[in-house]
């Protein structure tokens, strides 16, 4: 990896992180124990040290995660000291504030936004920092860096405010919150570069392991029948996998993969010929899926 | 391997996004994902080509309209150089939305479509760059397949645009290339179309750009963003003053002036992380110390003794507004010049610019999209510099108080 474009990308996300301290009152990281809110993480640390990361972290926990990025979350967070709140989906589920998805495509995935924007209300937080990335998505691509939201979380992405040269505007009305991408110009690459540079950990699914899975719609998913709707003839077979990205467990696909260190990982990352998006089925409902979503409060 | 940040340019329909969609196809940056909802919407639309715009234009309204609304950033990398691309609205509607785009960049790429020719979007967006200071013009003229590769139409265009370069005082090294964005000619691959043609195509230019042709060369400037207290048993007494480094360099040992209470001290140590180093470069985030115990706070700047800006309480800017709410004289905004934001109101509107350089107007009003002379006149003392000088200290944006939006940029004469 050349340094030039990593270090220009760190110096970028640190001074993001800065602005997002210094211009509001109750900041919070969205942390999911992914490794793009774990490279947040760091960026975080190095913005403030020698000082402690000044803001807690949340998570929107679906319920169906992968058992080993929610261990892993609440590790760092206890390594680190920092306050790590969790909001279950499952409450709301239970309060009938939201309904279950069901059928071969259930996720949880859009359900989050309900929990997410709840916790911004319950705690009055006025900018969440999330590791969102522009070459994950089409309408992530149109972004800013400071994205405004309404009281009721909507992206009004046909009238964002300019964003002129490195100057971020975090002013608001009461009731409305800022959305910050600190990595939003770093591509895939970037980020496992970096993880691998700076030898960061992340949590083992990432690495190459052998998995029950099945196989549909040309996509592996984890057989893992409490969380993920399998039909009676897809057949459980065991392979060597990864995961490329970690979401819900539901709208996650494994990828075949024998990289089972970070240097093996780059090195596939930079031979790919599929987008990391590629293996998410939340994004393949339509083609404007996340556009959607994020109207309507999702990051 | 450095990066180099480009946006587009030039009217609605010129073939911006097409032509971004274009260089990303040829240099096989496209994954196989990407490209095939490209070939399925480009069917579904009826199309018997690709609409290489599908890979920029992703919201729903842009696709439906067929235009492009807001500003797409996209990353590619070549063997030499890394790229990151701002796909730009060319509607007037959007014009922040490009000035958005534009201003982060080094290097510009506006279109023509040759059976157009230059038009007043065309001025418009050459004017803004010029503006911005972005270093690297390349006059794209697009859609010769359409005029069956005629070398007149581009030689026209070429004259038209040097000598609006020329009224403009332009000191941006501007050059002209004839491309179809459609079939690719003289993007990534050398067209056998125009033999009348020897230059490069538009990729081989842009690889072959030095850091000394985009990059800004000024002094140093170290607004403060925040300061860091731990107040730990460790770190007890630690002071860090930390902001992102603009212009030349800063080194442990250098005698630096804190801006406004003008106190002079000496950098003690500079940290990245926790790692300490002698010396600090254009661009990165650092964490710095200084000798003396001193009153510091966000939006206070750190120079070197020997390299003090200008100070003024009021000050003659050029403002490029934003708002449909026009800037008015007697109106009061909030400035933000790097972390530093003072209540400003408008002393005096001078004039209205035209931008084709054809002269200036006089003016009560900035309407939407309209670039003029403004004078503004400050709550506090501003320490800048001119935007010739230094594009940190010398830029601004106005917040309009009462709605909090970004109301308008401005460029310290
Ligand atoms: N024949 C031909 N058509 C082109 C060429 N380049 C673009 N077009 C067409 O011109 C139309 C507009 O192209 P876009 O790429 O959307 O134009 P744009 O400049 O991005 O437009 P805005 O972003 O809305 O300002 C589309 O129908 C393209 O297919 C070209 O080189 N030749
Ligand atoms: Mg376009």
């Amino acid at each position: 990896m050349n340094d030039l474009r990593v270090n220009t990308l760190e110096s970028e996300a640190i001074y993001i992180m800065r602005e997002v301290a210094a211009q509001f009152e109750k900041p919070v990281l969205l942390f999911s124990g992914g490794k793009d809110s774990i490279t947040l993480v760091r960026l975080a640390q190095k913005a403030f040290w020698p000082a402690k990361i000044p803001f807690p972290f949340l998570h929107v926990d679906t319920g169906h995660n992968f058992p080993e990025t929610i261990e892993f979350r609440d590790r760092l967070a206890e390594e680190l000291g920092i306050e790590l709140i969790v909001r279950n989906v499952q409450d709301n589920i239970d309060a009938g504030k939201v309904i279950e998805e069901t059928g071969k495509y259930a996720s949880r995935n859009m359900l989050q936004t309900e929990t997410l924007l709840d916790a911004i209300e319950e705690f009055g937080f006025d900018a969440c920092i999330g590791g969102a990335r522009r070459d994950e998505e089409k309408a992530r691509a149109k972004e800013r860096i400071f994205s405004v939201r309404s009281d009721f979380g909507e992206w009004d992405e046909k009238n964002q405010r300019p964003e002129l040269f490195d100057l971020l505007n975090g002013k608001i009305e009461l009731g409305q919150n800022v959305r910050v991408f600190p990595i939003s110009n770093w591509t895939e690459l970037d980020v496992w570069s970096y993880i691998e540079k700076e030898d960061i950990e992340i949590p083992s699914i990432y690495f190459a392991h052998k998995r029950n899975v099945f196989l549909r719609d040309g996509m592996i998913w984890s057989a893992q029948d409490d969380i993920v709707y399998r039909e009676e003839d897809e057949e459980v077979v065991e392979m060597e996998v990864r995961f490329r990205t970690v979401g819900d467990m539901s709208c996650t696909a494994a990828v075949p993969s024998d990289a089972a260190t970070i240097t093996k990982v780059v090195d596939e990352i930079r031979k790919s010929t599929i987008s990391e998006r590629g293996a998410r089925i939340d994004d393949k409902r339509s083609e404007a899926a996340m556009e959607k979503r994020k109207q309507q409060g999702y990051f | 391997m450095e990066v180099l940040k480009i946006a587009t340019a030039g009217s609605v329909d010129d073939g911006k996004s097409t032509l971004i969609g274009r260089i990303l196809y040829d240099t096989r940056s496209l994954t196989d994902d990407k490209l095939e909802a490209i070939e399925r919407t480009s069917k579904q639309k009826g199309f018997d080509y690709l609409d290489f715009s599908l890979a920029t234009d992703g919201l729903v309204a842009e696709r439906e309209q067929g235009i492009t609304i807001d500003v797409a950033h996209i990353y590619f990398s070549t063997a030499k150089k890394s790229y990151i691309i701002a796909d730009t609205p060319g509607h007037v509607e959007y014009t922040r939305n490009m000035v958005t785009g534009a201003s982060t960049s080094q290097a510009a790429i506006i279109l023509v479509d040759a059976r157009n020719g230059v038009i007043e979007q065309t001025y418009r967006h050459f004017f803004i760059n010029n503006l911005l200071k972005v270093k690297d013009i390349i006059v794209a003229v697009n859609k010769m397949d359409l005029v069956d590769f005629a070398q007149e139409k581009f030689d026209a265009i070429k004259t038209e645009i040097s000598e609006l370069a020329t009224r403009a005082g332009s000191k941006q090294n501007i050059t002209y290339i004839p491309v179809s964005a459609l079939n690719g000619d003289n993007v990534v691959d050398a067209s056998s179309n125009t033999p009348w043609y020897n230059g490069q195509t538009l990729l081989a230019h842009l690889e072959g750009l030095e850091a000394q042709d985009v990059y800004e060369e000024s002094v140093a400037r170290l607004p403060v963003q925040t300061v860091i207290r731990p107040k730990t048993d460790e770190f007890h007494d630690f002071r860090g003053y930390a902001g992102k480094l603009y212009g030349g360099s800063l080194a442990v040992g250098d005698e630096v002036t804190v801006l406004p209470s003008k106190t002079a001290s000496k950098v003690k140590d500079i940290y990245f992380f926790d790692k300490k180093y002698q010396e600090a470069a254009r661009g990165t985030s650092i964490n710095v110390t200084l000798e003396n115990d001193i009153n510091i706070s966000r939006g206070d700047i750190i120079v070197k003794s020997s390299e003090l800006p200008k100070e003024a309480k009021q000050i003659d800017t050029k403002i490029c507004w934003m708002d449909a709410n026009n800037l008015v004289v007697g109106k009061k905004y909030l400035i933000q010049q790097g972390a530093n934001v003072i209540a400003a109101k408008v002393a005096g509107i001078d004039s209205v610019i035209a931008t084709d350089f054809s002269g200036e107007t006089p003016a009560t009003e900035l309407k939407l999209n309209e670039i003029g002379n403004v004078s503004l006149k400050l709550a506090k003392t501003l320490f800048y510099d001119t935007f010739e000088e230094n594009k940190t200290t010398g830029s601004f944006i106005l917040i309009d108080p009462q709605t909090n939006n970004t109301s308008g940029v401005g460029f310290i004469q």
